[in-house]
């Protein structure tokens, strides 16, 4: 039974439990921002009419969203070497998470996209603005409110995601966990910790995408003031 | 080189076998599992006491809220400490279920809340019992919406089955690691060890996506 449950061993590793939060928080973000870089570039090759930027666009994004981010992430680390590219495990994580998730903000952002309405875009053509202006001034600003909710969503995909970077031995909050598994035979105090603390960040974001959805509301029309 | 690699991956077929069969073994019976726990918590989430959508809810956002490697092993080594005694593949099948059921549950919990109030108040107007006012007007009509995010969920269930490999069952990916051991080709084993997932997942994303403009079709119709 649990009743032997060691508070002050988890008090001991706290350290440990603290680095492994901050690496867990700042790697989540690095890779987040990566994400943000692919999938901006995969929807804006999705989006065009050259049927030799939408296809490969479109076959990426298909093919990450059916197969396990495990397997992708193996892909990565044992083909890597193959290569003759090695880099560092953390790297090599990173690049697994960006990869991966940048095909599903990819989507997230063409839907926030395509959910402005036809008009706004003739509006556009008729004001005799280019592309670049029509996206830029009109559809980018609305599409933006849009996204936001979704975009924080994946990234509490993301930050849980990242617990996987643990298996090709990555010190992160998981691997902290493991460490006091198995250094002290205590699973149960190491992976509750862990589970607590992926918690905590997992409500910090939630309440944040909450309190946007809710600023987001109370301003439906606010750039076309 | 490249021949000879591809000699010895011919060579371990039977174990790709063996770990296909175990990851269609582990997603089939949690798919089944869980959508008959997510339906039933489904129903409760929205017509259950104030208590039982408390507790339901919590459980939820507590599985939402952590990785699924992580609730993993929580299971598998925690479990036995409770004096519950259960192999990998159990405690696979346990975490698996539990994921999946607590997702469907939310799919089905918004699917009935999309259904408009009229409905269930006509329903109780022609004197129909909570039972079929459930089964013949609400649920079918929340099927509708549940129906597409409950197949894209499906292709997540399968995707997470390749994260039980942690604990050491021998499926797909955990047998592409087998195999990378002693064919140094990780570029091929695991574009072999994708491929495998992608011809089971694809289609299935591809139905969801039918589905979905089916129903925003449906719903237009309705509309008219």
């Amino acid at each position: 039974m649990l009743e032997n449950f060691s508070f002050r061993t988890i008090t001991e590793y706290l350290p440990l439990f603290g680095y492994g939060f901050a690496a867990t928080l700042w790697l989540s973000i690095v890779s987040f921002a990566g994400a943000l870089a692919v999938g901006i570039t995969l929807c804006a090759m999705n989006l065009q009419r050259s049927q030799a930027l939408k296809v490969p666009a479109k076959i990426y994004i298909d093919v990450i969203r059916a197969t396990p981010l495990l397997a992708q992430l193996y892909f990565l680390y044992f083909g890597l070497p193959r290569l003759g590219v090695v880099l560092p495990e953390l790297f090599i994580g990173i690049l697994a998470l960006s990869l991966n998730s940048g095909a599903y903000v990819a989507e997230i952002i063409r839907a926030g996209i395509l959910s402005i309405s036809r008009g706004q875009v003739e509006a556009g053509i008729a004001s005799g603005m280019t592309y670049f202006q029509r996206m830029r001034l009109v559809v980018l600003p609305q599409a933006f409110r849009v996204t936001i909710p979704p975009l924080l969503g994946q990234a509490i995909v993301l930050v849980k995601d990242s617990a996987l970077l643990s298996l090709i031995s990555v010190s992160e909050l998981t691997r902290a966990g493991q460490l006091l598994a198995s250094d002290r035979f205590m699973p149960a105090e190491g992976f509750i910790t862990t589970a607590a603390c992926y918690l905590a960040l997992y409500y910090g974001l939630k309440t944040l995408a909450a309190s946007s959805e809710r600023w987001l509301r109370l301003r439906p029309t606010g750039n076309l003031k | 080189m490249i021949w000879q690699q591809l000699q010895s991956l011919i060579g371990s077929y039977p174990l790709a076998l063996r770990g296909l069969a175990m990851t269609i073994a582990l997603s089939l019976l949690s798919l089944i599992l869980g959508t008959l726990i997510g339906f039933f918590l489904g129903v409760l989430r929205t017509k259950g006491n104030r208590l039982i959508i408390r507790v339901i809810g919590a459980w939820v956002d507590l599985i939402r809220g952590t990785p699924f490697l992580v609730q993993i092993f929580l299971i598998f080594f925690i479990l036995p400490e409770l004096g519950i005694e259960l192999d990998a593949f159990t405690a696979g099948i346990i975490a698996l279920t539990n994921l999946a059921a607590c997702f469907i549950c939310e799919i089905v919990a918004a699917g009935i809340r999309s259904v408009p109030t009229g409905q269930v108040e006509a329903a109780l107007a022609s004197g129909l019992s909570q039972w079929h006012r459930m089964r013949q007007v609400v649920l079918p009509q929340a099927m509708r919406v549940a129906l597409p995010p409950l197949v894209g969920q499906y292709v997540l269930l399968i995707k997470d089955s390749s994260v039980v490999s942690a604990i050491g069952l021998t499926d797909l990916t955990r047998v592409g690691w087998l195999v990378v051991q002693r064919v140094p080709n990780g570029l091929l084993v695991f574009a072999i060890v994708g491929a495998g997932y992608f011809v089971v997942c694809y289609p299935l994303i591809l139905l969801a996506r039918r589905l979905e403009k089916n129903m925003n079709a449906a719903h237009g119709e309705v509309q008219l």
